[in-house]
């Protein structure tokens, strides 16, 4: 690796972890903001122009508060959770490909299954030939920080708080895999680059549509979001597993968890959205390549597949807090319930659908379809079954005890 | 279930097209009620003069304790108020108020009236005492004329009060 490869790589890390970090702070303002719509309201607009700077008072106030160990907690463990968790959300980004901007003006490469000249994309730090195991594998790591924790601060609420999160996640994260690894029997690849590339003509939300909505429940599970935060229940467990940390130590938690947020809404954009792609992409490079040569065009392609992600990035974390806004939380045998007998069965079934179909049907045009209206019509049966019981009516009447005697 | 879900989700994107019910308070005030009560002002007649004559009914009347008032006679030539005294000392302690407005059914002339300004917040205890001076309409805000029971100033020197029996 020379020297110039090597600067790259380091300022795109950089420029990564930074831009991640900027990205939850706003995304944060961009909630409170919208919450506050939702709710009638204004939502913070005083620091800066329309509360811009909002995020910056945020994290002065979070730097120069207090920063207390509790005394009984495990100071060393206690000390280590808040990097436990934050570390693997930033990592995460990786292998998200942002975009695709070929720093050698080879821009027709992003549209080629097989590469023919390795491509050089800037927007992506490392193209690995197992991305999606790379994902599934360090979005379970956070959970470690999360429950240690708990653990660590030596407090009831902290623990079940804990407790709750890992239970959480291996409820949700079979789940989870299952709908990813549909999507990676129908694309043929484990690499996130490659799966964007094979989204060229219809996106993977028809084929998986199924896979999708599982995705969906599942990955609100997984960053404790509502209608699924059970992990920091206020009204159960104070805060949760952040009860006892404060200051910069209870940022990064909240970091996390955001950062986490997005990350899990860039995976659903590359799976089922298509990731950077847009119809009219290929004729933009192929347009600014005749006026103005292949770098511009590699730069425009790059530009414009940046801003179609974002855009679509954007759209999911909109829909995050519109059903925060919406739907109350789900109580927790009722999301053992949903997890266990529903969304596992259910993403089961759709990897022998994909697997069957891709195999029956030679056409993957027709192979996707049949796949949707089987996924739509297998969703509409479970709702059809699925009803939620009526309570059950185990109230003991004290005229019942006296006729007992 | 799926109907009920979808139903909360239109909900909220309706309110989200709404007005947003928050009035943003320093630059947008929102008006008070006609008989709101908030800082007392001390009034004065059409011609200028104070209503107040110093009668000390309102420190009577408080039941906080929070007006203190001192009297003094009028100059016959130079008289402040139409009666025979006025307030030399007119204090009302606002961290004691409790805004109840017996002090307003207790003037005689009434001169002290709660008022719709209720910002009243002070960085010091000292602060929260306004003086005469700040709770006086200017001149040229008086309104009635003075009831012709007042107007025995021609009359001085009145006779003492018959009070030692």
């Amino acid at each position: 690796m020379d020297w110039i490869a090597l600067l790259i790589l380091i300022i795109q890390c950089f420029v990564i972890a930074l831009g991640v970090t900027t990205a939850f702070a706003y995304l944060t303002l961009f909630e409170r903001r919208l919450l506050a719509r939702f709710q009638n309201r204004i939502g913070p607009n005083r620091a800066g122009p329309n509360g811009f700077l909002q995020p910056v008072a945020d994290a002065v106030k979070l730097f120069f508060k207090e920063d207390v160990v509790p005394s009984a907690a495990n100071r060393a463990v206690y000390l280590l959770a808040p990097a436990m968790a934050v570390i693997p959300a930033i990592i995460i980004w990786a292998v998200i490909p942002f975009g695709c901007l070929d720093i050698r003006g080879n821009w027709q490469a992003c549209f080629e299954p097989q590469a023919t000249t390795p491509l050089q994309n800037i927007l992506q730090v490392a193209e690995i030939n197992i991305g999606v195991l790379y994902l599934l594998a360090v979005t379970s790591i956070g959970v470690y920080g999360i429950t240690l924790a708990g653990w660590a601060s030596n407090n009831k609420y902290s623990m079940l708080g804990g407790i709750r999160s890992a239970a959480h996640l291996v409820s949700y994260e079979l789940a989870l895999a299952c709908a990813v690894l549909a999507v990676v029997m129908t694309y043929g690849t484990f690499s996130t680059h490659q799966i964007v590339v094979a989204q060229a003509g219809l996106w993977g939300i028809v084929p998986q549509f199924l896979a999708f909505v599982i995705f969906m429940i599942a990955a609100t599970a997984e960053v404790v979001r509502l209608p699924f935060d059970l992990v920091e229940a206020e009204q159960e467990l104070v805060g949760g597993y952040n009860t006892e940390y404060g200051s910069m130590k209870f940022a990064l938690f909240f970091m996390t968890e955001y950062i986490k947020l997005i990350a899990v809404s860039a995976i659903a954009v590359i799976f089922f959205m298509g990731g950077w792609r847009f119809p009219g992409l290929y004729t933009l490079g192929a347009g600014v390549e005749n006026l103005a040569g292949p770098m511009a065009a590699s730069i425009a392609v790059g530009l414009a597949s940046l801003g179609a992600f974002l855009l679509k990035l954007v759209a999911f974390l909109f829909l995050s807090v519109w059903i925060r806004a919406s739907w109350p939380r789900m109580r927790y045998d009722r999301l053992m319930d949903l997890g266990w007998k529903w969304l596992l069965p259910l993403a089961l079934l759709n990897i022998v659908y994909t697997a069957v179909a891709f195999v029956l049907i030679p056409n993957e045009t027709l192979a996707s379809f049949v796949l949707l209206a089987l996924g739509v019509l297998t969703l509409v049966i479970a709702m059809g079954i699925n009803r939620v019981p009526k309570p059950v009516d185990n109230v003991t009447y004290v005229k019942d005890l006296k006729e007992m005697g | 279930m799926f109907g009920e879900l979808v139903k909360g989700l239109r909900t909220t994107l309706k309110y989200m097209f709404r007005q947003p019910v928050t009035v943003q308070y320093p630059e947008v005030k929102r008006p008070v009620r006609e008989r709101f009560r908030g800082r007392h002002e001390l009034k004065r007649f059409a011609d200028g003069s104070e209503r107040c004559i110093g009668c000390s009914l309102c420190a009577a009347a408080c039941p906080a304790d929070a007006i203190l008032v001192i009297p003094a006679e009028n100059e016959p030539d130079n008289p402040r108020s139409p009666g025979e005294r006025y307030a030399a000392t007119y204090e009302i302690n606002m961290l004691r108020c409790i805004f109840c407005g017996y002090c307003e059914d207790a003037c005689p002339t009434n001169a002290i009236v709660l008022e719709h300004q209720y910002e009243l917040s002070f960085y010091d205890r000292r602060a929260s005492i306004f003086t005469k001076e700040m709770l006086l309409v200017p001149e040229d805000q008086g309104h009635g004329e003075p009831p012709p029971v007042l107007k025995q100033i021609e009359r001085r020197p009145s006779p003492p009060a018959q009070i030692d029996l």
